[in-house]
Parts: C-alpha cells; sequence; structure tokens
C-alpha cells in the first residue's frame, strides 16, 4: 500500500515543555486516521507539525515518499496537504463563497499584471472557479449560503465551511482538527457522512483529531492516540477503547467519559 | 406595493443599482468632472480640488499598504518625498524628460521600499508604525542635511513645468487635468486589483495569515508587494507635487503629512477605495474651509479621528458588510443583476 504520511521520531519543544515526543505515525492511503489524547497532550502541536507552522526539534515528515521537513507553510498546501483549525480561523469580512475563492490555487494564484490589464478573461476563469467552489458548497450543504458573510454562520455550519475551504484547495491529504467540536448530534452525523464523502468519493485521505469518542470510533478505521507528547497506542478503534494505557490516560484527566455523551 | 418598497429602500446602494444605471451615472461623472474647470472659474476653488485629488491618489497609496497588506505605516511621506526629490533631481542633472525621470523615480523607490519592508515583516503592528515612522524621521533629516544633493533646508526652487508631445503643462486648469487623469487611473487600478485573486489574498493575509499561509498564500510575499505598491504609487504622486508646486523642500515632507494621509485613510476606511478618495478630499479640504479657525485645526482633526474610533472604527464608507459582493457572486453566476430590486 502506498504511504501517504510518514512521521519519524519527530520531536516539538517549547523552551523546557516537550510538546511532541519523538513520535512515529505513518498513514495508509484509503485510510481514515484518528488521533486521540487528552487535552494538552500535543495533537495540535502534532498538526501544526505536519502542516509546518512548526519545524521539528528532530525527526522527519515525509509525505508520499516526499521528504517535507523543512518546507514552507504555504508550499505544503500547494502539494496537497490542507487543514481547519480547532479555534475556527475563517475570514470574517468575506462571504462563505470568497473564504473558497482565496482558497483556490487558480484564484489566490492568480497574477496581478493580467488580472489588472484583462479582467474580463480573468472573469472567464473566475466563473469556473466559483462553479467548482460551489460544487464543494454543495458537499458540505452551505450552497445556499454562498452570499453570507461568513461571521454570521451557525457554528456548526462554520466548522463544516472551513472543511469546504480545505477542499477547495485542491488537498490530497486533510487534517481536520476536532471538526465536531461544538456540534449537536445532528450536525454530526452530517459531518460523518460530509468526512465519509471526501474519502471515499473524492479520494482525500483524512487526519482527524476528535474528542468525541463515539464519532471517532464510528468513522476511524485506526486510532493513534497520544499523552504527554508521547504516543502510548496505535490500532484499531475496538482495541484502542480496550486498551488500559488509554483508560488510564483519559481517567486521569477524565475526558474520556465527558466526552462521550452516551453514557451522561 | 408598501413592502416592496421598503425592501427596495433598505437594500439601496449605489451598488444594488441596475448595471444599465451605471452605464448612465459613469458618462454623467466623467463628463461632469471634465467639464469642471469650465465652471469653476475661481483659481483658488480649482486649487484646492487638485490638492484633495493629489491626497486621494496619496490616500489610495497607503491604504493598499495599511488597508489591505495590513501593515500599519506612519512613514509613508518617505516615497512621497522620494519620489519628488529623485524626479526633480533627475530632470535637473541628466537633464531627461520629466515622464521619464518620474518612471526612473518609481523604480528605485519600488526597489528601496522592498528593502525597507524586509526586516518589518517579522514585525508585528506596533513595531511596524514605530519603524517606519524613524524612517520618515531619517528621510526628512537626510533631505535637510545633504545639502551638496538636495539644497537643504533651503530646498528646490523653479522646477521647470513637465512637457508632453511638445505641450508644456503649466497653469491649473493643465493640472487639474494631469490629476483627474491620475486619479482615474489610479481608481480603476484599484477596483480591479480589490477583485483580482492577489488582491483577495492581500486581503486574507491581512485578515488572519497563519490561515492564510493554510491556504497556500504566502503571506510574505503579498505583504511585501503591499508595501512596494503602496510606496511606489506615492512616489509618483511625490513626482506630481513636485512640478505642480514648481519647489520642494524638507518641510513638505514631515511627519504631518504622514500623519495627514493616515488620518484621511483611517477616517475614509481601510480598505476601501471610495472611502480613501471621501477621507482625503475631507481632509484635504476642511482646513481650508476652516481657515478662520485655523489656531484649532489640530484639535478638531484629532477630535475628529477619536469620535470616529470610537464610533466608526470601520471609517465613514468602511469596507465593513460589503453587499457589493453578492451582488458580484450573482453577476459572476450570469444571474440577472439585483433580481428583486431591478424591475
Ligand atoms: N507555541 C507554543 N509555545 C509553547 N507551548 C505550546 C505552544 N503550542 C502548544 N504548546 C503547549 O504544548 C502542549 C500541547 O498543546 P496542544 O495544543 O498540541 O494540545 P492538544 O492535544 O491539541 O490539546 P486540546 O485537546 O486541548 O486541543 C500544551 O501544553 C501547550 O500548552
Ligand atoms: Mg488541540
Amino acid at each position: 500500500m502506498e504511504k501517504v504520511l510518514q512521521v519519524n521520531s519527530a520531536t516539538i519543544q517549547f523552551g523546557g515543555l516537550i510538546a511532541v515526543d519523538s513520535v512515529d505515525i505513518e498513514q495508509e492511503k484509503g485510510e481514515i486516521l484518528s488521533l486521540i489524547g487528552p487535552n494538552g497532550a500535543g495533537k495540535t502541536t502534532f498538526f501544526n507539525l505536519l502542516t509546518g507552522v512548526y519545524k521539528p526539534t528532530e525527526g522527519s515528515v515525509i509525505f508520499y515518499g516526499r521528504n517535507i521537513t523543512h518546507m514552507k507553510a504555504f508550499e505544503r498546501t500547494r502539494i496537497g496537504i490542507a487543514r481547519t483549525f480547532q479555534n475556527i480561523r475563517l475570514m470574517k469580512s468575506m462571504t462563505v463563497l470568497e473564504n473558497l475563492l482565496i482558497a483556490h490555487p487558480d484564484c489566490n494564484g492568480e497574477k496581478l499584471i493580467p488580472s489588472v490589464l484583462f479582467p474580463g478573461k480573468r472573469n472567464v476563469k473566475r466563473r469556473q472557479v466559483i462553479k467548482e467552489c460551489e460544487e464543494l458548497l454543495d458537499i458540505v450543504g452551505l450552497k445556499d449560503m454562498a452570499a453570507e458573510l461568513s461571521i454570521n454562520l451557525p457554528y456548526g455550519k462554520q466548522r463544516l465551511l472551513e472543511i469546504a475551504r480545505g477542499l477547495a484547495t485542491k488537498p490530497k491529504y486533510l487534517l481536520l482538527d476536532e471538526p465536531g467540536a461544538g456540534m449537536n448530534n445532528f450536525e454530526k452525523e452530517e459531518l460523518t457522512s460530509v468526512i465519509r464523502h471526501i474519502t471515499k468519493k473524492m479520494g482525500i485521505d483524512v487526519l482527524i483529531i476528535e474528542h468525541d469518542m463515539k464519532f471517532v470510533m464510528n468513522i476511524s478505521d485506526r486510532i493513534v492516540v497520544l499523552d504527554h507528547g508521547m504516543k502510548i497506542a496505535d490500532g484499531l478503534p475496538e482495541d484502542i477503547q480496550k486498551n488500559p494505557m488509554v483508560i488510564q490516560a483519559y481517567l486521569g484527566s477524565g475526558t474520556f467519559k465527558n466526552d462521550d455523551e452516551d453514557e451522561e | 406595493m408598501g413592502k416592496e418598497k421598503a425592501v427596495k429602500q433598505k437594500k439601496f446602494s449605489l451598488n444594488s443599482l441596475p448595471a444599465y444605471s451605471k452605464m448612465v451615472l459613469m458618462p454623467v461623472l466623467v463628463l461632469a468632472l471634465i467639464a469642471a474647470p469650465a465652471v469653476i472659474t475661481n483659481k483658488y476653488m480649482l486649487h484646492i480640488i487638485i490638492l484633495c485629488s493629489m491626497y486621494s491618489c496619496l490616500a489610495l497609496s497607503l491604504n493598499m499598504v495599511i488597508g489591505w497588506s495590513g501593515q500599519f505605516s506612519l512613514g509613508h511621506v518617505t516615497f512621497y518625498g522620494m519620489g519628488a526629490y529623485l524626479s526633480t533631481l533627475l530632470v535637473r542633472s541628466l537633464g531627461i524628460n520629466f515622464f521619464l525621470a518620474t518612471l526612473t523615480a518609481m523604480v528605485i523607490v519600488g526597489i528601496f521600499s522592498a528593502l525597507l519592508c524586509m526586516p518589518t515583516l517579522k514585525l508585528r503592528g506596533d513595531y511596524i508604525a514605530l519603524v517606519t515612522l524613524g524612517f520618515g524621521e531619517v528621510f526628512r533629516l537626510f533631505i535637510s542635511n545633504a545639502v551638496a544633493i538636495t539644497r537643504g533646508p533651503m530646498g528646490i526652487p523653479n522646477i521647470p513645468p513637465p512637457s508632453i508631445f511638445g505641450f508644456e503643462i503649466s497653469g491649473k486648469t493643465a493640472y487639474y487635468y494631469f490629476v483627474l487623469i491620475l486619479l482615474i487611473c489610479f481608481t480603476i487600478f484599484m477596483v480591479r486589483f480589490d477583485n483580482s485573486g492577489f488582491g483577495m489574498s492581500m486581503m486574507a493575509v491581512n485578515e488572519d495569515d497563519i490561515a492564510a499561509t493554510s491556504l497556500g498564500i504566502n503571506p510574505v510575499k503579498f505583504k511585501l508587494w503591499g508595501f512596494v505598491m503602496g510606496g511606489v504609487m506615492a512616489a509618483l504622486m511625490g513626482s506630481f507635487y513636485s512640478v505642480y508646486m514648481g519647489m520642494i523642500g524638507p518641510s513638505s515632507f514631515d511627519y504631518g503629512e504622514s500623519i495627514k494621509m493616515v488620518s484621511m485613510v483611517v477616517l475614509g476606511g481601510q480598505g476601501s477605495i471610495a472611502g480613501s478618495i471621501l477621507g482625503a478630499f475631507l481632509l484635504a479640504a476642511l482646513p481650508e474651509a476652516l481657515r478662520a479657525f485655523s489656531d484649532y485645526r489640530m484639535v478638531i482633526y484629532g477630535a475628529a479621528m477619536v469620535i470616529m474610533m470610537i464610533f466608526r472604527p470601520e471609517g465613514i464608507y468602511g469596507r465593513n458588510k460589503r453587499t457589493r459582493n453578492l451582488y458580484k457572486i450573482k453577476a459572476m453566476r450570469g444571474e440577472k443583476h439585483g433580481e428583486g430590486t431591478a424591475g
């Protein structure tokens, strides 16, 4: 099987704090991988390592066989790594559609001089881009709100919009940082089917950080557990659920139960 | 019927007008502008209009830096002044045509502003303001002290009027048309820039550079280009200023000029084209209108800024809401323009 991602003993240190501690993670093509762990375990930091926001103190990141450890963040997006943010980072002053436009390589890659001199020609291309973006909005069910300001969307829809925006960059690989946070059960089901569509229909691989265990167990093919920056478990959902180390880590912080709404 | 009217009223703006009314409005406006000197025979009045238009261009150039690329520059006068001095000195020393000298000055200022911008790229908001403010002062000190080159505080008098195709640009009317052409070009450029993917990406970097980076946008590139384009545009206006006034000196390029331009941008609206022009006309004409109270001019300026900051931080004609884009999207899709309102 082709490997989407290979991270070899990656370490990230913030002063005295080791946020990611020699973590090895691999992901195969077609596989939905989830990253879980208690608060402060280093999950988001690991995402930042993959997307190039932080460079590892040690170790390497291989994407489709290519070493990208020292590649700049925006270049990684261009070779196919997209992401969403835990604390939503939409462009608030822009409309829903515009949020996708600026993500589309044919739009944000536009050259200044030609588009200033020949706006007509640009608009022809722009129409095509808009069409593609509208199709993406359709996937997450936001097509009707294309002209709305992104800030006016309800929270759950903003998360979906961030996913659509990530898709607009034409990725091969999509990183979702707590996509279900703040969503109700109905929205989470919608999210599940969106993620399924992305992986099955669009052939884009995803890596998900999520606290909602029911959601994670349901969608993941495999789960990696981080605690205090270290990888403490890696396996199938049903094995992870039974793993004493994992239960211990979550009991220590108490999040395992709290996030599982069925048990409340 | 009544309800329909209410909707109409609420949605009314220049942008929600049907396309054909714009097609009528625009030529009328342009014709009015062309005919203006025939009506306005008062030379002083014409002078004020020329100044207002010049400051509109300057405000647009600074808004490119502040409103689009998101770098709060307090030293914009550096590029304006450099444009004025460079083009004047090039004409004087090499005897080349004014327009060629202006182009050369713009290129030099472009390179210079890129060099100046690079070290500030890593800085955050307030520090950029401080560094650029400092740079403006360094520039002023330089032109005041490099007497051998700039004649220092004496300034450079008797700058010859430029000529184009054997026609000498002199007299208020000629300069009115000169600055009008510049303002129209600037405005068209800004509108097209704003609608381009390039301009949208710059706005995205301005709003959230981390998110923009995650979308494949290189923030450094856009910050740099914003700064450079603003600088080059200001240099062009400096060049215009030098021939219009016929003399330049360090006192025309002190930090007060920078503050004036910043006030225009903030008052009019950051990232707003119409706002820049509005802000410039208000603040450039205001001191003339308030001549009688000239002792309190700065107080009035300051009070206006404070009131704006409290009640309308986005500026008089700010970029907030941006309803315009809704229509643009519809038009792009090939739907009828503002369906509900046009009929
Ligand atoms: N830029 C930074 N500088 C210093 N410390 C940081 C930085 N970013 C993260 N940390 C620290 O690294 C640790 C891991 O943080 P991270 O955000 O990756 O956790 P997480 O697993 O995503 O947690 P959560 O579930 O709450 O989102 C935390 O202790 C955090 O305080
Ligand atoms: Mg996190």
